[in-house]
């Protein structure tokens, strides 16, 4: 077990009553990080956050420093926009740090904008999330009448406006460009790529970075520390902590900040600090490593540290960091039916594999549970699938113009591949799987069948 | 009959005021319609057409794709309910389902007084906290069939109102930039490079030479 003793870089405040506020926030170290930033050059700042080597933490896990180096030079205004859309079923991080240390966010934004040199900010938090939009409310208007935002900032001639903006129900504006569609005051549609990043044409087709709040909130700890101490934490490709939701079936589900590549599942699973162990002392059955979107592993990856590379080459990903854990007890074509219905009901409707695909897994999957089903929906499933994301291949092949149509494949692709046998019980007789998976993760009895077969 | 009332107008100007583009204040003032109202009237749209430059029917097509603005009445209260994985596998949909018994309403309706609506939604970010809802985007964590009973029992008789406000209100905090704080918005046609990278980049090319 690797349950190591690294500081908490971003749950520091966590534990305190009054840790949202502009007084608790000054008085254990807050905008130091800030301050360190405007004593030096913003290329510097830049620098120093791509030798920390800071994934991204919305789910894509692409390096942060390099993000903000895809902005062509001489083009002006840079925007920055705030990911705080956090809708992945499992996730649930940045709403705890947009309630409980929004300074420390707020912190983070200033520091990107002064090292980027974007010139206006905006903080885009879930709709549904009323308390994270007050205290997000309450923590600007106090740290604009301390002034840490807005003119001239701490006395430099660093000025921006941090603007909070909400949302209004819609998993899909968590897509970046679907992000920037909604703050434009459109419905929340991904764009066309390319341009595939909105670095080179974003909000309003200016230069924006798109990051997310977890992101955001390790730079004042970067800033302060030194990008050596963050990355002397964690392993090869992924370096500092990271916030890891662990729910369902474990006798204490929580969000627990742990050493990033390091820590296994096994630790975040069954440590008495972390998830304490499956309840009632039942079996595991298989858990999500990343959120909805990802392909599911089993008891035989336990001991896969929490390390983005190596959960990478196992055919699934860490995602948003979202850990969901299935017991022995769970039925598992129903929890497939509750995942592909999410992805069906949240597909924007844009592109037709994922809409119709979507809808029609969901269609197929209602009749199998009902009772309804027959034998040959089983391989039916994986043939939808197929046409939403051609061989279920990771990474996954694209049909689309964002990856929404393609998550709703993992769910299928690994129940179906892992328990065959409880879709049987379910459609009264044998499937036969003539759909050529080839994801590595999605494995089980038929894999090793049609294998077998070839 | 629903336009904006004189003080939310001044709210309404004010969001605008903070945007590059006023289009980008539509969802904003669509939660201040949903607030002064408890849902999105057809004239509070055509009012923030004026306001942001746009037509009623660009302010419908963002209205109606997004599921927390309601174009009819609903209830005072409205109870969503997670039903998604790691809630369903926790008992969300076994809540949902208790929760339309003694309201004695299916999910995606409203009780005769009209006083809850229930939905079945999706993940609200609590799931290590689960089975867990929403009234009015006011989150209860790990609830139980008693705690729920409680909460409608305390919601009918007109208690928890502190804690819980009607339908529409979200954040009763708003953010106020002070004038001579403000660094405004960035036109996206008229914004040079901003002046503390221009002074670091002549700085950082002095020390380099």
């Amino acid at each position: 077990m690797a349950v190591t003793d690294a500081p908490k870089i971003i749950t520091s405040r966590f534990d305190l009553d009054d840790g949202h506020t502009l007084a608790r926030y000054e008085a254990t170290g807050g905008y130091q990080g800030l301050k360190a930033a405007l004593a030096r050059p913003p290329a510097s700042v830049v620098e120093e956050v791509k030798s920390a080597s800071l994934l991204g933490r919305g789910g894509a896990g692409f390096p942060a420093g390099v993000k903000w180096g895809f902005c062509p030079p001489g083009v002006f205004p840079r925007y920055l926009v705030v990911n705080g859309d956090e809708s992945e079923p499992g996730t649930y991080k940045d709403r705890l740090l947009m309630e409980r240390d929004p300074h420390q966010l707020i912190e983070g934004v200033l520091i990107a904008c002064y090292a980027v040199g974007c010139s206006q900010a905006f903080l885009y938090v879930r709709g549904e999330m009323a308390l994270a939009q007050e205290r997000i409310a309450q923590a600007l208007n106090d740290a604009y009448a301390a002034g840490h935002i807005g003119k001239n900032i701490h006395g430099s001639d660093f000025s921006v406006d941090v603007v909070l903006h909400w949302g209004a129900g819609a998993y899909i504006v968590g897509e970046e460009t679907a992000l920037i569609e909604s703050l434009e005051g459109n419905r929340g549609m991904p764009r066309l790529k390319p341009p595939f990043f909105p670095a080179a044409k974003g909000l309003y087709l200016q230069p924006t970075i798109v990051n997310n709040v977890e992101t955001l909130s390790n730079l004042p700890w970067i800033l302060t520390n030194g990008a050596a101490a963050f990355a002397a934490l964690g392993a090869e490709n992924s370096k500092g902590t990271r916030i890891f939701a662990v729910s369902g079936h474990v006798k204490r589900p929580g969000v627990y900040e742990v050493e990033f590549g390091v820590t296994t599942f096994r630790d975040l699973l069954y440590a008495p600090v972390y998830g304490g162990g499956i309840r009632h002392d039942h079996e595991l059955k298989a858990f999500i490593p990343g959120g909805a979107s990802a392909p599911w592993l089993y008891p035989e990856h336990l001991d896969v540290p929490l390390e983005a590379g190596t959960v990478g080459k196992l055919g699934t990903m860490l995602g948003s960091g979202a850990v969901v854990v299935f017991d022995e007890t769970t039925d598992m074509v129903k929890a497939c039916l509750r995942l592909v219905r999410f992805f069906a009901r949240e597909s924007c409707g844009k592109c037709t594999p994922c809409r119709e695909g979507t809808t029609w897994l969901e269609k197929i999957l209602e009749r199998i549970v009902d009772g309804h089903g027959r034998p040959e929906d089983v391989n039916l499933l994986l043939d939808v699938c197929d046409n939403i994301s051609v061989g279920m291949n990771w990474p996954p092949k694209q049909t689309t113009i964002c990856p929404l149509g393609q998550s709703a494949t993992s769910p299928i692709a690994s129940a179906v591949m892992r328990f065959q046998d409880e879709f049987e019980a379910y459609v009264g007789g044998p499937a036969e799987i003539t759909v050529d998976v080839k994801g590595p993760a999605f494995v089980g009895p038929v894999r090793q069948e049609v294998a077998a077969d070839a | 009959m629903a336009r904006f009332s004189e003080a939310n107008l001044a709210t309404a100007l004010e969001i605008v005021s903070r945007y590059p583009r006023p289009k980008s204040a539509t969802i904003p003032l669509l939660h201040l319609a949903q607030e002064q109202d408890g849902y999105v009237t057809d004239d509070a749209m055509e009012h923030i057409a004026e306001l942001t430059g746009t037509t009623p029917v660009q302010v419908l097509g963002t209205c109606s794709f997004y599921e927390m603005f309601k174009r009819e009445p609903v209830g005072r209260y409205l109870v969503n309910i997670c039903t998604n994985i790691s809630c369903q596998i926790m008992g969300g949909e076994e809540l949902l389902h208790h929760a339309e018994h003694v309201l004695g309403i299916k999910a995606g309706s409203t009780t005769p007084d009209g006083l809850f609506t229930i939905e079945d939604v999706e993940c609200i970010a609590a799931c290590t906290e689960a089975p867990c809802l929403q009234v009015n985007y006011r989150y209860f964590h790990k609830i139980s069939n008693e705690e729920f009973d409680e909460v409608v029992a305390d919601l009918r008789a007109g208690r928890r109102t502190d804690e819980i406000p009607p339908h529409g209100t979200l954040a009763r905090v708003r953010q106020h930039i002070p004038a001579d704080r403000a660094a405004g918005p960035a036109d996206p046609a008229g914004v040079p490079e901003p002046v503390w990278l221009s002074a670091h980049a002549d700085a950082a090319e002095g020390e380099e030479a």
